[in-house]
């Protein structure tokens, strides 16, 4: 999802230090659902795989601001225009919510700023790929948003207290996200033949991506056992594929466009859509740094937080001045 | 000038008059009154507080998880301080 960048990723060290004792206290206590906190004691592995997936989502909705951005001046009324600028403030915000969440597990702000400025950093793939069309932004909300959801939601019962808490938050708003998003898509297809065209020239374009969201197919998943175990992830990515692509499929059909896939087909017996082959050539090099936008989101990130940095100068300097009369 | 990191600060958000402040997340800011406004715009965009805390994190001193059953056991064996301690005799009222 917004952290696929994990399933890629070597696999962890267990620390030395760590008794077999406390290993086994530690899943007892996740065993019971209990919640652990930012002072409890936990592994070392468990604290490093989700300071990688709590920043990598941070950094996701960071970079996530950027498509939606490139159509907040060209929407085609103030209204949407508001909707828009609201939705990509949430983006932000996320972020926000997010690093403060892994801020918890010891791990600085402005690292995890720089490792995604540097590129060290991984983001979802889905993010590298451009907005041709207002529909794209109607495509988003309700493709990208909501795999997303999909995503999320069970992330709110995650073991991790201050990851689930600022999921509930991110929950809450992404819905809005996701309705507005059926709302433009709507519209258009309510609309002219030119303008259901494009809605439907979004669906093809963004279909494969969204599905590729949920990360590799189980049988490739390296650390999706370990994360079940912990009750960091809940469902696997094929299970969330799946209830993903039987609601979706549905609400295309509602809309009264479809999906570019030839082969997919519902299987009476489970209930289920089948879904074709995903192009997973595709999904690795766009995580590589090889899909169509990879190079301008960093670019512009980079830009954006070096043309921020008088502001926080300015602010410090302020603050130097405030706390030095103070002081005197 | 030289780079140096944000305080960070805890944030907490009374939803309406009547409930106590209760915490929401934190937020980096150079000052109080920019953790101020900084808490504002990311953890209030949808009207939830109509007060906000927000305290300096390193100021926050805080019980430790590793001595929570040695610290907290005084209160473990006073089950007299619970009103299920004790038995009312059937046909008591109002008590």
């Amino acid at each position: 999802m917004y952290t696929q960048g994990l399933d890629q990723g070597g696999r962890d060290q267990q620390a030395a230090v760590e008794t077999a004792e406390q290993l086994a206290a530690f899943q007892k206590r996740i065993d019971a659902e209990e919640k652990i906190e930012a002072k409890d004691w936990m592994p070392e592995a468990y604290r490093r795989t989700l300071v990688r997936q709590i920043s990598q989502h941070a950094h996701s909705e960071i970079i996530g601001m950027q498509p939606e951005g490139n159509w907040l001046t060209r929407a085609p009324s103030l209204k949407r225009k508001a909707i828009l600028l609201a939705k990509v403030q949430d983006e932000a915000g996320h972020g926000l919510y997010l690093y403060s969440a892994a801020e918890t597990l010891g791990v600085s702000r402005d690292q995890m700023v720089a490792d995604l400025l540097s590129g060290k950093a991984k983001y979802s793939s889905i993010f590298n790929y451009p907005t041709l069309s207002w529909a794209d932004i109607g495509a988003i909300g309700w493709l990208v948003d909501g795999a997303a959801i999909m995503n999320q939601i069970p992330l709110c019962r995650c073991s991790y207290g201050p990851y689930a808490r600022a999921m509930v938050r991110v929950c809450k708003e992404e819905s809005f996200h996701q309705r507005q998003g059926f709302d433009i898509m709507l519209n258009l297809c309510r609309g002219t033949d030119r303008q259901k065209a494009m809605a439907q020239d979004a669906l093809n374009r963004w279909w494969w991506p969204s599905l590729m969201m949920f990360g590799p197919n189980d049988s490739e998943s390296t650390h999706s056992a370990q994360s079940m175990a912990w009750k960091i992830k809940r469902f696997s990515n094929d299970e969330l594929r799946q209830k993903f692509v039987d609601v979706t499929v549905q609400q295309a059909a509602f809309l009264g466009i479809s999906v570019p896939d030839d082969d997919l087909k519902l299987d009476e017996a489970s209930g289920h859509y089948n879904y074709g082959e995903i192009d997973w050539q595709e999904f690795i090099d766009v995580i590589a740094g090889n899909g169509p936008c990879n190079q301008q989101r960093l670019d512009k990130r980079r830009r954006a937080h070096d043309d921020g940095d008088w502001v926080r100068e300015a602010a410090q300097a302020y603050a130097n001045k405030q706390a030095a009369r103070v002081a005197a | 000038m030289t780079k140096q990191e944000w305080p960070l600060y805890e944030v907490f958000i009374r939803t309406k008059a009547g409930l106590s402040h209760r915490h929401a997340g934190s937020v980096h800011a150079p000052d109080d009154q920019m953790a101020l406004s900084n808490a504002r715009d990311t953890y209030t965009r949808r009207s939830e507080g109509v007060s906000l805390w927000v305290v300096r994190s390193d100021r926050i001193v805080a019980s430790d998880p590793a001595e929570t059953s040695a610290f907290f056991e005084p209160a473990e064996d006073k089950i007299y301080r619970h009103p299920t301690f004790y038995d009312i005799p059937d046909g008591v009222e109002n008590l």
